[in-house]
């Protein structure tokens, strides 16, 4: 523990202002991933296991996409939609049938998933790191704010992120769509006999989870470096962010994913050597405290 | 009659005992004779590193090629199997017994990372036969006596080498600026944090004004670095020294980029080096001080080139570190089988190649010799350089002289007690 650096840190503007940054630069882009997770299990009661893998596709789509256009916004639009078409695809062939079955079930298809995911990616990519490079519309110096910095991109990451968040929780909490939604959540019987198409609503709020795993890897591809596998670390994190938060809970998710961003960066200046045991310590006190999460549905009794 | 019959019969039946032994036999002999000489090659050729081992592989397949070309050696081809260990150790024991056991193979390329290779050690001590290590380069594998095995040799760079290296350049140029105040960024695993520690070590030694305000040590493939980074911004290090790797290494200089670390920070990296790193970062900023890993440029020899273009040809991108590593090695294990006229027994072999040097397009004055006493290369380029935007991508290197690390070695080999 370095408190003193933590007291310096917190002290200083610049300081405060480059590690408020950082905590929102990790915990928007967790929020991203953690919210389609979030969206998949609150509706359709399941734990989407293969949400990593769709966020490695997102982050290839974008590179392809990136490579024969030049054009970001092609990029992202590719790693968003594309991963959202494969979402209702996936969610058709493969996760309907298995609606209902106990969780080992799904675990294993879902694992399945990842591995052809992660063995596709390999044949048509190669199993080497890819990198996709900053767009030169974000190549630009770091924006100096109070003495600390922010780059461009991240500047650009945080506000997409952030309206993406917006738009979700408008859709869901008020819309006719976003009623009929929850609807389905508490009551898909009476939804049924309403005469709506729940198997289409089904596919499409899986779509829409996906969907965002594909934002996230969009996002994160002219930073980060693509690998086969690339999902799986950021699947562990985002199922801290969703026991922290609440199973099926979006406002949670984002509380939780910005908590998570906190720790990391100021984690880095206090304990630099504990920043992993951080996350997982803030997963078990939230789970002694509120087993359900922050703002998780108590279970009924 | 019978008698006669019966001697007849009896020298009919060793005529035809000779016959068959004839028609038997000197085919089996020949067929001995012109049978494949297999080399299997453990290594990992699928997750985050695979490229270790497909530039590996690439490399030997190269020399096989190019042995084979010429009508193989003692009239025997040879044949390469491969074997991906998935970068885990046990497996890359169990993989090296099957190549032993089970396929055929009478040498063994070892082409696991550092912690693969300790288990193929272990196999090759218990089996006796010829193995070159060619992608370990942590010290101990060759430099502890109590881990010597006779027929195991180490065909790699090594970290003693290196930081001595390091620190000697890096040094030179602390001094030149004043540089002082350093920080250093590398994977939290045994690797990272030995080869940090020994570069301080040296660099501390030729330059003790030079004082570590911070070390930063990221989880090993950490996709993002970001909070190491802004850490780093805070406590203004005039110089960072970085042991990430790969793709790693690529990420961290990508995200370091947006916040233009590298504009008043000198750089200086043990990983940068290898050509497939360099040509991954999009926006390579001038001025990074690196190790050579390799370069088709350095040393300047049309057979270092023929050797790159080589390569290129098969792998389809540049060489890597591990590629001339593994290429040194078959030149090793072909000069020993000539030698020894094609004969594969491990003590036959060992025997050849312990104090062997072989001309060479990466060594230093065109020789690199394997050291009798430790079983490991030496005179092989250890240099630093400055990148550059484009192809190269490192320039001016600046070798460091093989008398003063083999000196600085030793001490360090009395300070563990390997000597």
């Amino acid at each position: 523990m370095n408190l003193d650096a933590l007291a310096g840190c917190v002290s200083s503007s610049a300081c405060l202002v480059t590690q408020i940054s950082t905590a929102l630069i990790v915990g928007m882009l967790l929020f991203m991933v953690t919210s389609g997770l979030s969206l998949i299990f609150g509706v359709l009661g399941i734990i989407n296991f293969a949400h990593g893998a769709f966020y490695m596709m997102g982050a290839y789509f974008a590179l392809a996409a990136y490579q024969l256009t030049s054009s970001f916004a092609v990029a992202f639009l590719a790693g968003a939609l594309g991963v959202g078409l494969l979402g209702i695809v996936f969610e058709r062939l493969v996760m309907s049938r298995v609606y209902g079955t106990d969780v080992l079930m799904q675990l294993l298809v879902c694992y399945a998933m990842i591995l052809i995911a992660d063995d596709v990616v390999k044949i048509v990519f190669g199993p080497e790191y890819k990198m996709m490079g900053m767009p030169d519309a974000f190549a630009l110096p770091p924006i100096e704010l109070f003495g600390g910095f922010i780059p461009a991109y991240y500047v650009f990451m945080i506000g997409a992120s952030l309206l993406i968040g917006l738009l979700l929780w408008l859709g869901i909490n008020k819309t006719r769509l976003g009623k009929t939604i929850r609807a389905l959540a508490i009551n898909p019987q009476m939804v049924g006999a309403l005469g709506i198409n729940t198997t289409l609503l089904y596919a499409g709020v899986f779509g829409i989870g996906s969907l965002l795993a594909g934002v996230a890897g969009a996002l994160a591809a002219p930073t980060r470096t693509l690998t086969p596998g690339m999902g799986v670390s950021i699947l562990i994190e985002s199922f801290i962010v969703t026991v922290i938060g609440g199973m099926g809970s979006i406002a949670g998710a984002l509380i939780a994913a910005l908590l998570i961003g906190f720790a990391r960066a100021f984690g880095a200046i206090g304990c630099p050597l504990f920043v992993d045991g951080l996350m997982f310590a803030l997963m078990a006190v939230v789970l002694v405290v509120k087993p359900s999460g922050l703002l998780g549905r108590e279970p009924a009794r | 009659m019978t008698k006669t019959t019966g001697v007849v019969g009896r020298r009919a039946f060793i005529g035809g005992m000779a016959a068959g032994a004839a028609i038997t036999g000197f085919p089996h002999i020949a067929g001995a004779q012109a049978k494949a000489i297999r080399i299997g090659l453990p290594t990992i050729l699928s997750g985050r590193v695979a490229i270790l081992g497909t530039s590996s592989r690439a490399a030997v397949q190269l020399a096989t090629q190019q042995v084979n070309d010429a009508g193989g050696i003692a009239g025997r081809r040879i044949e390469i199997v491969d074997r991906d260990s998935k970068g885990r150790p046990d497996e890359a024991a169990r993989v090296t017994r099957d190549l032993i056991n089970n396929d055929g193979c009478e040498i063994v390329i070892d082409g696991e990372a550092s912690s693969g290779a300790f288990a193929v050690h272990e196999v090759v001590r218990d089996l006796g036969v010829l193995c070159l290590h060619t992608c370990s380069e942590t010290s101990s594998l060759s430099a502890d006596p109590k881990l010597f095995v006779k027929t195991a040799f180490r065909c790699a760079r090594q970290g003693i080498h290196d930081a001595v290296a390091g620190g000697t350049y890096a040094s030179e140029i602390s001094k030149a600026k004043g540089l002082k105040k350093w920080a250093t960024c590398s994977p939290d695993y045994a690797y990272g944090r030995d080869n940090t520690a020994e570069f301080v070590e040296y660099v501390k030694l030729f330059d003790p004004q030079i004082e570590v305000v911070d070390q930063l040590w990221p989880k090993l493939f950490a996709p993002d670095y970001t909070e190491s980074i802004t850490k780093m911004l805070q406590v203004k290090p005039q110089a960072v020294y970085s042991a990430l790797w790969g793709g790693d290494l690529v990420a961290f200089i990508e995200q370091s980029n947006l916040y233009r670390l590298f504009a008043n920070t000198a750089f200086f990296s043990g990983g940068l080096g290898d050509p497939p790193v360099l040509s991954a970062i999009k926006q390579l900023p001038p001025g990074l001080n690196t190790a050579y890993r390799y370069n088709r440029n350095y040393p300047a020899n049309p057979e270092n080139t023929a050797y790159a273009d080589g390569f290129v040809k098969i792998a389809g991108h540049e060489s890597t570190n591990w590629g001339w590593q593994n290429y040194l090695a078959t030149q090793f294990i072909f000069e020993a089988l000539r030698r020894t006229g094609g004969k594969t027994d491990g003590g036959a072999l060992a025997a050849e190649i312990k104090g062997m040097t072989v001309k060479s397009g990466f060594g230093v004055d065109g020789n690199i010799t394997m050291r009798e006493s430790d079983h490991t290369i030496i005179n092989y380029p250890v240099a630093w350089g400055r990148t550059v935007p484009k192809a190269p991508w490192v320039e001016g290197f600046q070798a460091v002289e093989w008398a003063k690390i083999l000196e600085l070695e030793q001490q360090w080999k009395k300070s563990k007690g390997y000597a």
